[in-house]
């Protein structure tokens, strides 16, 4: 385990543009190809996308379906720690809880990865081993992203070499705001090559990005430069996920499949509480995107509150009555 | 359906588990009378069965009012109108009104399962659009009532007395909603007469009128088909008439009342084109496409049945459109998934069913998702007709069900020209990121409302109706009122 | 003759179609007198294909007219009444010869058509503002309601008041941005004929105002039945055929003005109730988001 950045890191060159879906092969050619390209998606109606969702999240789920639904959530959660007072303490305990979720019940899935800084990936890596559940890392300064792109690519580096199966980068929103995608496009493309075996999620910061446009924006060009998963945001910034933004960008992961055959997945994450809102974000995946996303390789929901709620629910489910708080474990 | 999920074996289907609404709320009596100066009471014609669209159970019998019957209906009304209504203080009658929203409000529930089991709608629609509007009417039009000096018709608006409204089947509750607000709250009492196919709500709206301490005669309704409502229409001692339903009767009743006093207001058919332009929010344009068409089953008279999509965005829109109609679920309309419910009536189902077969011999192509549909009951898929032309008549006729008509055009002029080559002119839907362009559009199509950017959006202050032969007369806002009163300066 | 007097030119009276004075393409004139039983003058005896014509003039004129700006039509019906007031003895001959009034009264009715043009030349940009609103719906919605105009409107003048019945008609219609196809008084129809040539030469564009001399009784079914007619004002119908007039305008969904019991007096303020008749409301929904 290192945390020394490597000196040459700091004068790497920009590695070469990668390449790109046929259909998209020249839209980076040039900044002004690539704002053509991205101002030429259709745009998006804020109040036609709220109220498709609104009429989503009437949608009853019930019985079964209610009990699969919450199954399947446990299994795409991203048990998440993200504090400056995280300890190695915390995350072994965390990565207890990704394990076994519910210890009165040996049928309750495991969650589909535990998430923390890059310089704690080590240690739930290691209380993680055998499961089968991976460790994600957030990365490249991370929320803010605000330091050089060296800076960055040793911080991806770094949480790989700690043992991340995930890096959870975010945009540089500056560059992308100011109109600046080639920047943005570049260095996503260099932290995918810095991830190596590890797999990129994109964090947008949607909270950061505002317009639903920007957010179409952003999710293509990060698809474009190679994410694995778009994710809305860090949880640091409020608004984080909405379910209007989840629309547009599963909207987005299921057109650029159409186009390209690549399937991306999404990730909503901040401010999933309870199992209401985890279900409604499920059948916004099932009617928009479609069920080939409703599994964790595709859909992940990044949260900590979430699963005890989940918990709760899916004891109700199983014992027919209502329990509390004190029912699941604090961790 | 398939096999509902498991937590055992998980699906990577996520099939919905049915969650039907509990239809235990509603308490549907055996058969119904007339009510008439606040009573129920026997119909003087051979009473009609009341069926449940999705499933052809009869739901009750009810009574259908002859010429006497409607006489009776007319004479409480008029008596309460120069005895209790009209000298009532305004605010007063503003009282009644709001009561009478509050208690749609409490009793929303029960209107919203009732109605869908009287009409097959689906109870996501009677539950989150109809009732919550229905009392929205009441609750807007109640303030009107002590403020109509300030309404812009004149310093002394007055009541024209008996207004006699006749309403369609679509949406029971909320036209009668639309029609009775705006007259109690102008001072007029009214003699309704519901749609054939869908009485009950109207029934359950008298309850509230008795919970509500209203006046008898204020409202009296008054059931049968057509018969019934001839003798509604064509009463002597009548002084407004008010109809929405098909432009065919609209017309036949605009023969009945020519050279009396009465007024006439008339909201009928609409052949609505829904423009997309190739700026569009495409995901958006998708979903209001559907809602525009699918809503209600397409029972909308204002549904916007025509789809002109501007040529090079055409199998874009398409392909997007069949995907989205793909998860449209069709079936029980009180399941609270139902995105679309069952055909009103066994006539009604015979007509799509004819005007989509003239689609195809005419030389369209029938596009349907592959779905199942229930064996009993009255039920039509989703269906989309591309390679329309304008001559086709399913380009031209209204079919009131959820058959869209898809053509194309390639410059605005064009998208306009097709819009309003039609003669009805009732809605319109323009579906563009440019706002210059659907003002411009917007100012030169021959429509009474127009959806921009969104469609099939209803609102109590928002005045809706048509132009050319899509009736006359507005409902809604301010302009709604003026249906109601007389002004003073008619001549 | 013989003398130092001058001989008149007389006027052939013709109809006013289409920006132009046609005679009736029937060819057929009718002899009109003074309330004593003098010989005036023969006027055009417009014919159903009169009606056809002005109808399709009416309809080609609509989308220009309407589609003005409520400023520019202010200014042209402005126009009206200052061209009208240079022919005021004129009007004032043959609205006293017609209608057999003191020359007194003629001129107070000639007076009042006049400033009744500039009264509807003043509501012209008034009625968005007075008939339109801006709906406070009850969700994300910017929705707003304006009055168009209804289209082709046809008018079958009073019989009586030859002028100010005739603009206290044509006028609203005209102010919302209809185009107008008039029967005119059939006894009492030169100051029509005479108001036609002031319209033609005060910026009306062709067509937008037709005036057909003639039978409101003969004409009116074929109007009332037009299907390209948008709407009808019965004033002027014969008492025993305004019902039937109604119901044949029912057929395409028309838009009827009544006729009043008697001819009322059109001196009276005229309320909005007439250029509402003729005015449908559009509203326009869009939504508000960034």
């Amino acid at each position: 385990m290192t945390h020394v950045l490597d000196p040459h890191a700091l004068t790497a060159e920009t590695p070469p543009r990668r390449e790109l879906p046929t259909p998209y092969a020249d839209v980076t050619r040039s900044e002004s190809a690539f704002r053509a390209f991205l101002h030429g998606l259709p745009g998006v109606d804020q109040v036609g996308a709220q109220s498709r969702v609104a009429m989503l999240g009437t949608r009853s789920i019930k019985t079964t379906s209610k009990a699969w639904a919450i199954d399947t959530a446990i299994s795409m959660v991203d048990l998440t720690t993200l504090e400056g007072a995280d300890t190695p303490g915390k995350v072994r305990s965390l990565a207890a809880k990704a394990r076994r979720p519910d210890p009165t019940d040996p049928g309750c899935p495991p969650v589909a990865a535990v998430c923390v800084y890059g310089d704690l990936a080590g240690i739930a890596k290691e209380a993680l081993a055998g499961t089968g559940i991976n460790v994600a890392a957030v990365a490249t300064a991370f929320p803010s992203g605000r330091a050089s792109l060296a800076v960055k690519l040793a911080d991806v580096r770094d949480a790989v070499a700690n043992g991340a199966d995930e890096i959870d980068m975010v945009i540089d929103r500056g560059a992308f705001l100011s109109g600046r995608y080639l920047d943005v496009f570049d260095e996503i493309v260099a932290v995918k090559e810095a991830c190596g075996e590890a797999h990129l999620k994109v964090i947008l910061e949607t909270g950061e990005l505002v317009t639903l446009d920007a957010v179409r924006r952003a999710s293509w060009l990060a698809m474009l430069a190679g994410g694995d998963f778009i994710k809305t945001s860090t949880g640091k910034v409020s608004p984080a996920a909405t379910l209007p933004v989840c629309l547009v960008m599963l909207e987005a992961v299921r057109d650029f499949r159409a186009a390209t055959g690549r399937q991306v997945g999404v990730k909503p994450a901040g401010g999933i509480r309870t199992t209401k809102d985890a279900v409604k974000h499920l059948v916004l995946v099932n009617e928009t995107a479609g069920p080939d996303w409703l599994t964790p390789d595709r859909f992940r929901i990044g949260a900590s509150s979430l699963l005890n709620d989940l918990l709760l629910q899916r004891q109700k489910l199983r014992t027919g009555h209502y329990s509390g708080p004190d029912h699941v474990s604090v961790d | 359906m398939a096999t509902p999920p498991s937590p055992d074996r998980p699906s990577s289907v996520f099939e919905y588990a049915p969650a039907p609404e509990s239809r235990s709320i509603v308490d549907i009596a055996p058969s119904y009378g007339l009510f008439v100066d606040g009573e129920f009471v026997d119909g003087s014609g051979e009473a009609m069965k009341t069926v449940n669209p999705a499933t052809e159970e009869v739901l009750s019998e009810v009574a259908v009012g002859t010429a006497d019957d409607v006489d009776r209906a007319v004479k409480a009304a008029r008596r309460a109108h120069s005895r209790v209504w009209g000298p009532m203080r305004p605010a007063d009658r503003g009282k009644y009104l709001f009561r009478i929203a509050r208690l749609l409000q409490e009793r929303a529930r029960e209107f919203a399962v009732l109605e869908s089991l009287d009409n097959g709608k689906p109870i996501r629609e009677s539950r989150d659009v109809d009732v919550p509007l229905a009392a929205a009417h009441f609750f807007y039009h109640a303030g009107w009532a002590d403020k109509l000096a300030h309404a812009g018709l004149g310093p002394d608006p007055r009541p024209l007395g008996v207004a006699c409204q006749v309403i369609p089947w679509n949406f029971p509750l909320l036209m009668l909603a639309w029609k009775v607000a705006p007259a109690l709250a102008t001072g007029n009492t009214v003699v309704l007469k519901p749609a054939e196919t869908t009485p009950l709500t109207a029934l359950l709206f008298a309850e509230v009128c008795r919970q509500a301490d209203l006046p008898p005669g204020v409202v009296n309704i008054v059931t049968g088909a057509g018969e019934t409502g001839r003798a509604v229409v064509e009463h002597d001692d009548v002084d407004k008439v008010a109809f929405t339903g098909s432009t065919e009767v609209g017309r036949s009743i605009a023969r009945a009342v020519a050279g009396t006093r009465k007024k006439l207001t008339l909201e009928l058919g609409g052949k609505a084109a829904n423009i997309v332009f190739d700026d569009a929010p495409i995901d958006q344009a998708v979903e209001g496409i559907v809602q525009g068409i699918f809503f209600n089953q397409g029972h909308v008279c204002c549904a916007g049945s025509r789809l002109l999509v501007q040529e090079n965005v055409h199998d874009e829109v398409i392909a997007a459109l069949q995907r989205r109609i793909g998860t449209l679920r069709v079936g029980d309309p009180l399941d609270k998934n139902t995105d679309i419910g069952a055909i009103n009536s066994a006539e009604q189902l015979a007509r799509i069913r004819e005007l989509s077969d003239v689609g195809e011999a005419e030389g369209a192509t029938r596009w349907q998702p592959a779905c199942d549909l229930p064996d009993r009951g009255f039920w039509f898929p989703p269906t989309v007709f591309t390679g329309v032309s304008p001559a086709h008549r399913i380009a031209r006729d209204e079919v009131f069900g959820p058959v869209l008509s898809v053509l194309t055009f390639r410059t605005p002029d064009e998208a306009v020209a097709k819009a309003n080559n039609t003669t009805y002119g009732l809605s319109a839907g323009i579906w563009s990121e440019k706002g210059s362009r659907i003002l411009a559009i917007a100012d030169r199509l021959r429509a009474g409302v127009v959806w921009a950017n969104t469609f099939n959006q209803f609102d109590p202050t928002s005045p809706f109706g048509g132009y050319k032969q899509s009736g006359y007369g507005r409902e809604g806002g301010r302009h709604g009122l003026a249906a109601y009163l007389s002004t003073g300066d008619e001549q | 003759m013989i003398g130092n007097e001058r001989l008149a030119v007389r006027k052939t009276y013709k109809l006013y179609l289409g920006g132009a004075f046609p005679r009736s393409e029937s060819g057929r004139t009718y002899e009109v007198h003074d309330a004593k039983g003098a010989f005036l003058a023969n006027a055009a005896w417009a014919s159903r294909k009169d009606a056809r014509d002005a109808v399709v003039a009416a309809r080609g004129a609509f989308p220009k007219w309407s589609g003005a700006t409520a400023y520019n039509r202010g200014q042209v019906l402005y126009r009206v009444a200052e061209v009208m007031e240079g022919r005021h003895a004129q009007f004032c001959e043959e609205v006293a010869a017609g209608e057999g009034l003191s020359s007194g009264r003629a001129r107070a009715a000639v007076d009042a058509a006049i400033d009744r043009w500039v009264w509807y030349a003043g509501w012209t940009d008034k009625l968005a503002a007075v008939l339109g609103s801006a709906n406070p719906v009850a969700g994300p919605y910017f929705d707003f309601s304006l009055p168009e105009p209804t289209g082709v409107v046809a008018v079958l003048a009073p019989q009586r008041s030859s002028l100010l019945g005739l603009v206290s008609v044509l006028a609203p219609v005209l102010a919302g941005g209809n185009t107008a196809v008039v029967v005119t008084s059939r006894e009492r129809p030169l100051p029509a004929v005479t108001l036609g040539e002031v319209l033609a030469t005060s910026d009306v564009p062709g067509g937008v105002v037709n005036l057909l001399t003639g039978d409101a009784a003969e004409l009116g079914p074929w109007l009332a039945e037009h299907d390209d007619v948008d709407a009808i004002d019965l004033t002027g119908a014969p008492a025993e055929r305004a019902m039937e007039f109604e119901r044949e305008a029912a057929g395409s969904i028309k838009r009827v003005l009544r006729p009043p019991a008697v001819e009322p007096d059109w001196s009276a303020d005229p309320g909005l109730t007439r250029m509402r008749t003729f005015l449908e409301t559009k509203t326009v929904w869009h939504p508000k988001g960034f």
